[in-house]
C-alpha cells in the first residue's frame, strides 16, 4: 500500500473543514476587515470603501492556519488521550501536603519583599495593592465560595469601610486603629441590610440585587454632597501612624525618634506591613470560620438548602452571617484603602472592582484560600504588567497604549479559564473534618451553589 | 397503649382547586414504625411535607408530645424549627446529601445547632475553647457510631456524591437520626434498592424502632418493606384516609384491594 492512499482518505476531509472555516471567516471578517467607513468630511457623511485584499489576506490566512492544524495538531483517530482530569498545577496546589509548605513560603517572601533590592516605591505600590486584592478575594470567598450566594456588589462595603474611616477619622479625630473595628462594625450592619431583602432571591436575580446594590451605595456617595463631599469625595484623611508616631520629618515623627534618615519610603513598607498583617489576620479568621460549625453551614448551603432546613439550621441566620462576616473584611479592607490613599471619592469604588474581586475568586477557585492569592496576582499583576509592554509600540506605533488592553486580558483569561480551568485554579475541596486521611473533594462533585 | 407521638388530627392540604390531603386524621406511636401507602396521587408527600413543615397545611392540627409532655404545634411551625426544637427528622424522596462534602462531614452539619451551641456561636470556636473541642469530639464519636450502624465507616472520608446509591440512602438516614430526633419521617426509603439492599433497611429500621426510642413514620411503595416491618399502616387514597390497622388487616380490607386494583363492574 502506497504512502498517498493512506492520506488521501483523511485529506479530503481536512481541506473540507478548512474551507468551511474559511468561509464562516469570510462572513466574519467581510464588516470587520473587508469595508471601511471613511468621512467624507462634507455633507454627504460616511461613505464605504472596499478591502478586497486585506479580506483576501485574512481569509487566507485561516485556510492555512485551520489546514496546518488539522495536519499537525488535532487528535487523529485511534490515538486518544485519556482525560486529564486535573492540571500539574491544580494537583499541586491542590494536595494538603504542598499546600501547608506553599502557604508559609508565601508569607515568608511577602515578608521579606520590601527589603529586596528590586522592591523600589512602584513595586511596593503594587505589592500593597495586590494584598488589598487577596484580602477582598478571601472576604468575598466567604459569600460567593462558601455560602454559594453570588455577590456581585461586593465593592460597596469596601466603600462603607473607606467612607466610615474618613468621616470618623475628619469628623471625630478617631485614629486609624480605633475606626478600623467601626468600619468592619459599620460594613457587616450594610451586609445584613442587603442580606435581609436578598433571601429570598436565588441565581440570576440575587446578582442582579447585589449588583443594584453597589451602585446605590456609589451613588449615595456621589450625591450626599453635605456629607460626603460628592464626586469631589473626601480629601485630607488622617494617615495611620506607627503607635502614634507619625511618618514626618518632624522631631517627633518616626523617622526621628528611631534615629533614622527620614524617607517616604517608610510609610509605604509601614503600610505594606498594616495590609499584610490584616491580610494574615483575614487568612487566619476564614479558614478557621471554615472549619467552625457555622463555615460548615455555609458549604452545606451552597449543597443543598432544602436539606439545611430538614436538618434544624436556621438558613436566614447562616446566610446573614456569611453576607456580615465577608463584609466585615471588605470594610476592614476599605479602611486601610481610606488611609493609604488619604483620600476616597465615590470614583474608586464602581462595578469593575466588584468585578475584578469576583473574577479573583473565581478564578482562584471558590473554596481554595491559596487559589485567591496565585488569581489576584494574576490579576492585579497581570495588568500592571501590561503597562511595562512599551515595547510594543515599535509594532503597533506609537499610538499603542498597552494598558488599554486591560480588557482584553481579563476576557482572555477568562476565555482560557473556561477552556482548561472552569472551576478556578483549585478547584478541589478540603474537608473540614476527617476520620482518618485529609482527601480532596474533587470540584465534580461540588455543587456551585443557585443563589 | 401510651399517648400518641403524633397526633395528626383532620390535616387537609389544598392546592387552589385541588385537595391534596382531605381531612386525615392518624396516630404515630413511639417504637413503632407506622406506614402511610397509597397509589401515586394519593398525596402521601403531601401530608409528609405537613407534618415536616415544607407545607403549611389549610386545615388541621398537627400535635408532637415529647416524654416530658411538652406538646408542639407542628402546623404553627417553621420548618427548620420542627427539627431543632419538636425533633423531627425527614429523608427525601430524591436523595439531598451535601454531595461535595464527606460522609463525617455530613453527619457533623446534622449536629449543627448542638455544636454552634458548643462553639458559643462561633466565638468560643475561632479560640478552640476546651470545651468546643470536647463537643466537637463528641459530635465525631456519635458520627462515627451511626456510620458503624448502617455501615459505611470505610466512605466516611469520601465525599457523599461517590457513595453508590443504596449507601446514599443508609447515610441520609443516619444523617436524620444524628439529628437525635424523636419521630423520624422517611419518604420513600426503599425506592431503587435491590432486595439485599432493601432487607438490610429493613433490619436498619427495625434496630432504630427497637433501641433509639424513635417513632418513625414512612411512605412506602416497596409492599415487601412495608408488610414485613410495619406495626401500623395507614391507607390513602384520593387524599382520603381509606385504612387504617396492621398489615393484615389492612392487606384484607376490601377498600384498600379497591384502590390497588380496581374492582369488577358486575
Amino acid at each position: 500500500m502506497s504512502l498517498h492512499d493512506q492520506t488521501s482518505p483523511s485529506l479530503l476531509p481536512m481541506i473540507k473543514r478548512s474551507v468551511i472555516a474559511t468561509i464562516i471567516a469570510f462572513f466574519l471578517f467581510l464588516p470587520t476587515l473587508g469595508l471601511k467607513t471613511t468621512a467624507s468630511g462634507g455633507v454627504d457623511g460616511l461613505f464605504l470603501t472596499y478591502r478586497w485584499l486585506l479580506l483576501g489576506i485574512g481569509c487566507g490566512f485561516i485556510f492555512v492556519i485551520r489546514m496546518a492544524y488539522e495536519l499537525f495538531w488535532a487528535p487523529k483517530d485511534g490515538d486518544q488521550k485519556p482525560a486529564k482530569t486535573q492540571s500539574a498545577l491544580a494537583k499541586t496546589l491542590g494536595s494538603a501536603k504542598i499546600a501547608k509548605s506553599v502557604g508559609p513560603l508565601l508569607l515568608a517572601f511577602a515578608i521579606v519583599f520590601p527589603f529586596l533590592p528590586f522592591s523600589d516605591r512602584y513595586i511596593l505600590d503594587l505589592g500593597i495593592l495586590i494584598i488589598t486584592y487577596v484580602m477582598l478575594g478571601w472576604g468575598l470567598q466567604i459569600v460567593v465560595g462558601l455560602a454559594g450566594l453570588l455577590d456581585l456588589g461586593y465593592v460597596a462595603f469596601y466603600a462603607v469601610g473607606a467612607y466610615s474611616y474618613a468621616l470618623l477619622s475628619i469628623h471625630f479625630g478617631f485614629g486609624f486603629w480605633m475606626c478600623l473595628p467601626l468600619a468592619g462594625l459599620l460594613a457587616a450592619t450594610w451586609g445584613i441590610v442587603l442580606g435581609f431583602p436578598v433571601l429570598r432571591l436565588r441565581g440570576d436575580y440575587l446578582a442582579i440585587v447585589t449588583l443594584a446594590f453597589g451602585e446605590i451605595i456609589r451613588v449615595i456617595l456621589l450625591n450626599w454632597r453635605g456629607f460626603t463631599g460628592g464626586s469631589n469625595g473626601l480629601s485630607s484623611i488622617p494617615r495611620p501612624s506607627f503607635f502614634g508616631l507619625p511618618f514626618n520629618q518632624e522631631p517627633g515623627g518616626f523617622a526621628a525618634t528611631f534615629g533614622l534618615e527620614y524617607s517616604s519610603m517608610q510609610r509605604i513598607v509601614f503600610l505594606y506591613f498594616l495590609i499584610l498583617a490584616l491580610a494574615v489576620f483575614t487568612f487566619f479568621v476564614t479558614a478557621r470560620l471554615r472549619r467552625l460549625p457555622i463555615g460548615r453551614a455555609w458549604e452545606a448551603l451552597r449543597e443543598d438548602e432544602i436539606a439545611c432546613r430538614s436538618l434544624g439550621i436556621n438558613t436566614v441566620n447562616t446566610k446573614l452571617s456569611a453576607f456580615a462576616i465577608g463584609a466585615m473584611f471588605g470594610g476592614f479592607a476599605g479602611s486601610f484603602f481610606a488611609a493609604k490613599q488619604a483620600f476616597v471619592s465615590p470614583e474608586s469604588f464602581n462595578f469593575m472592582e466588584s468585578a475584578t474581586i469576583l473574577a479573583i475568586v473565581v478564578l482562584g477557585g471558590m473554596s481554595s484560600q491559596l487559589g485567591v492569592v496565585f488569581s489576584a496576582i494574576a490579576m492585579v499583576g497581570g495588568v500592571e504588567l501590561l503597562r511595562q509592554l512599551q515595547f510594543l509600540k515599535v509594532i503597533f506605533g506609537n499610538d499603542f497604549d498597552p494598558s488599554q488592553l486591560r480588557l482584553l486580558l481579563f476576557g482572555l483569561a477568562m476565555v482560557l479559564m473556561m477552556l482548561w480551568r472552569p472551576r478556578g485554579l483549585v478547584s478541589t475541596r478540603m474537608p473540614t473534618v476527617f476520620l482518618k486521611d485529609k482527601k480532596t473533594v474533587s470540584a465534580a462533585m461540588i455543587s456551585q451553589g443557585r443563589g | 397503649m401510651s399517648q400518641p407521638l403524633l397526633t395528626v388530627n383532620n390535616l387537609t392540604m389544598r392546592f387552589g382547586g385541588l385537595t391534596a390531603v382531605d381531612s386525615v386524621t392518624f396516630d404515630v406511636y413511639r417504637n413503632h414504625i407506622t406506614a402511610v401507602i397509597g397509589p401515586n396521587g394519593a398525596g402521601k408527600t403531601t401530608a409528609f411535607n405537613c407534618i415536616t413543615g415544607f407545607y403549611k397545611p389549610t386545615d388541621g392540627q398537627i400535635v408532637l408530645r415529647h416524654k416530658d409532655d411538652k406538646e408542639f404545634k407542628l402546623e404553627e411551625m417553621e420548618d427548620f424549627r420542627i427539627s431543632q426544637h419538636a425533633k423531627v427528622a425527614r429523608t427525601f424522596q430524591n436523595i439531598r446529601l451535601f454531595g461535595g462534602m464527606t460522609v463525617l462531614e455530613n453527619l457533623m452539619i446534622a449536629q449543627h445547632n448542638h455544636l454552634m451551641k458548643a462553639s458559643a456561636y462561633t466565638i468560643g470556636g475561632i479560640f478552640n475553647t476546651p470545651s468546643y473541642q470536647r463537643a466537637q469530639e463528641a459530635a465525631k464519636k456519635k458520627a462515627l457510631s451511626w456510620m458503624d450502624r448502617v455501615g459505611i465507616t470505610d466512605r466516611a472520608d469520601d465525599p457523599a456524591a461517590a457513595l453508590p446509591y443504596g449507601a446514599q440512602r443508609k447515610l441520609e438516614i443516619a444523617r436524620a437520626m444524628c439529628t437525635d430526633p424523636v419521630l423520624l419521617c422517611l419518604d420513600e426509603p426503599a425506592a431503587g434498592l435491590n432486595p439485599k439492599e432493601s432487607e438490610e433497611l429493613n433490619a436498619l429500621l427495625r434496630s432504630i424502632r427497637d433501641h433509639d426510642d424513635v417513632g418513625i413514620l414512612l411512605i412506602e411503595h416497596d409492599m415487601s418493606v412495608v408488610m414485613e416491618i410495619s406495626d401500623h399502616i395507614i391507607v390513602l387514597d384520593y387524599g382520603r384516609k381509606i385504612s387504617d390497622g396492621t398489615a393484615t388487616e389492612v392487606r384484607n380490607d376490601p377498600a384498600v384491594i379497591k384502590a390497588y386494583l380496581g374492582v369488577v363492574e358486575e
